[in-house]
């Protein structure tokens, strides 16, 4: 397959995966260069065009400008919501995932392959079988309309994916140095802090990148429990569409949906293998 | 190698206490992750059978809000358009994958910035993505209005806001976003082919289209049939995509299922029907994982007994 046909068929082959490398970059491009073009421009043309003048002051309205409903804070109360929520809820899942990963894997106790199994089928169970029980879990506790409230529940819900990302990497540790250390005297916070946790970089680093980005682009639950000055950056967006929609914004919607991609971007940006590792690892459990 | 246990070392009650931070530990988040799966899939149930409208309220009517949920046209439509929207997003972004997934297999320049390429959208909120395609797709915002622009008026490109095409919309974002999920697997497994199968073959003067037909593809089945239950999974769930590209419009022409779970249950306060619509959605990804799971099963114990 080498030497011979090279010219023309490999031509055609980087002509081909470059028209559709443009393709998928392209809608990424219109919202970048819709950031920068006013609302007069874009009204006057259509959404894809080359700004006539850079226009900076979308991300400053769409940061802390423009209006949701009565408040004219911008996207800036939202994008601290979503912050507040996604990086606390990665914390505890990661960190519980992990001790729960290293119980069921190594540590082994009665009954643990059973609540392993169990707890792993909440990656395939619909999040709409948990949508009432939780309303009214959070009514009772009065965490409704809370980030805290979306924090526990991330917490929980991610525990399925921790544990099991976490899980199958820590089987791969010997059991027999957990024996040994176990001999000598170390009990399981010991062994978890000495032994497992200086091996798990590389897997911890999978798991924070993916609950980050899922805890940070999930929508479903942030507009049901969460109202008003409350909400996360993912369902502002979607009230900011409908309360434009009489008179349409797209320079400033464009930079506000900018904004809201940025972190998970980034993150895909700088640890882009790492996240393509958990979405593979999710897959072919 | 046999330890004994040393049995000298075994105050019984007090060892418990003492390692009661360690069961706390291993039991609490497990327990709470294992108990609300259990727990809240058995209360929806539950309330699927009961006359709960506005509140929870106990009370049996049997399958009532199963029946009024499929007889009504809100849930057939969501029905029908997961079929279509199910198979064709499925088979199209597999194909997708697929063709990517060879087209990065020839050991091109620059593999690594295209499969980044392919893959960011998944990096993304459909929330934002959905915004963004209804630019794209609006008739008057976007493609259509462009070619406009440019000079050839009688171009018609306005699925968004044609009924019968509306939903083909959705498969078009969807594909954008998750075609790179099924390259990436495939990919995996096209680089995993046994490198002495291919050998074999170009001894035998196979040709790469002849390779690749008879040799590479046929080893990639199971990742395959990974790739379509993952993805079918996807399309069943499907909620926040459709919420900002077309909000199950026009009128309920994009209906799907999870749309009408959260319309029952928040919009109309019909708790009953929306749980039992909950159900129904859970019983159609069963319908999908559990031969799954069955497969899988058979597959492990051949490769066992191999």
């Amino acid at each position: 397959m080498r030497d011979r046909t090279f010219a023309p068929s490999r031509i055609l082959i980087y002509l081909f995966v470059s028209l559709i490398a443009a393709a998928w970059l392209a809608p990424l491009a219109v919202v970048v260069l819709n950031s920068l073009r006013t609302n007069e421009e874009i009204a006057q043309g259509s959404m894809i065009g080359w700004p006539q003048h850079v226009a900076w002051g979308n991300y400053v309205a769409a940061w802390s400008g423009f209006c949701v409903a009565e408040t004219c804070a911008g996207i800036r109360p939202y994008m601290l919501n979503s912050a507040l929520v996604t990086i606390p809820a990665t914390v505890f899942s990661t960190l519980l995932g992990a001790v729960a990963g290293y119980a069921v894997s190594l540590w082994r106790f009665r009954g643990d392959s059973w609540i392993y199994g169990i707890v792993t089928l909440g990656i395939f169970l619909p999040q709409q079988m948990r949508l009432l029980p939780w309303t009214i879990v959070l009514r009772d506790t009065g965490l409704m309309n809370t980030l805290t409230g979306l924090v526990v529940i991330h917490t929980i819900q991610g525990l399925s994916f921790t544990t099991l990302f976490c899980r199958n990497y820590y089987v791969a540790i010997p059991q027999e140095l957990i024996r040994a250390a176990r001999i000598d005297g170390a009990g399981f916070f010991r062994i978890f802090w000495r032994i497992i946790l200086p091996l798990s970089p590389p897997i911890l680093v999978v798991t924070v990148i993916w609950q980050f980005t899922h805890i940070w682009n999930e929508f479903l639950y942030g507009v049901t429990f969460t109202t008003g000055q409350q909400q996360p950056v993912t369902a502002a967006l979607i009230a900011l569409s409908a309360a434009v929609a009489d008179i349409p914004q797209h320079g400033v919607q464009s930079a506000a949906v900018m904004i809201a991609a940025l972190p998970t971007l980034l993150i895909y940006l700088l640890g882009g293998r790492y996240f393509v590792r958990g979405l593979t690892a999710g897959a072919v459990k | 190698m046999t330890f004994a246990v040393s049995t000298a070392t075994r105050p019984a009650t007090s060892d418990m206490v003492r390692r009661l931070p360690e069961y706390l530990m291993i039991w609490v988040p497990l327990l709470l992750s294992a108990a609300h799966l259990i727990a809240f899939s058995l209360w929806t149930i539950w309330i699927s059978f009961t006359p709960s409208t506005l509140v929870p309220v106990s009370g049996w009517v049997g399958l009532r809000n199963y029946n009024v949920v499929i007889a009504s046209r809100n849930w057939q439509i969501a029905f029908d358009n997961l079929l279509l929207f199910g198979s064709a997003f499925v088979l199209l972004s597999l194909v997708t994958g697929l063709v990517l997934a060879i087209l990065l297999d020839q050991r091109i320049r620059g593999e690594n910035v295209l499969r980044s390429i392919f893959l960011y959208p998944l990096a993304v909120s459909f929330v934002v993505t959905g915004t963004v395609w209804s630019w794209l797709l609006n008739p008057g915002l976007g493609i259509q209005k462009l070619v406009h622009d440019l000079g050839w008026i009688s171009f018609r490109f306005d699925w968004l806001i044609d009924r019968d095409m509306a939903i083909w919309t959705i498969v078009i974002a969807a594909i954008w976003q998750s075609s790179g999920f099924a390259m990436a697997l495939f990919l995996a497994g096209l680089r995993s082919v046994d490198a002495d199968l291919i050998k074999a073959a170009q001894i035998d003067g196979a040709g790469p289209i002849r390779m690749y037909r008879r040799v590479i593809l046929p080893t990639l089945w199971p990742i395959t049939i990974t790739v379509i239950v993952i993805q079918l999974q996807f399309a069943i769930s499907t909620f926040d995509l459709v919420r900002a590209l077309t909000n199950g419009g026009p009128g309920i022409a994009t209906q799907l299922p999870a749309l009408v779970v959260y319309d029952l249950m928040f919009q109309r306060s019909l708790l009953g029907r929306g749980a039992a619509a909950a159900v129904l959605m859970l019983l159609i990804l069963l319908a999908v994982l559990l031969p799954y799971a069955a497969w899988r099963y058979v597959q492990r114990r051949r490769a066992i007994h191999a």
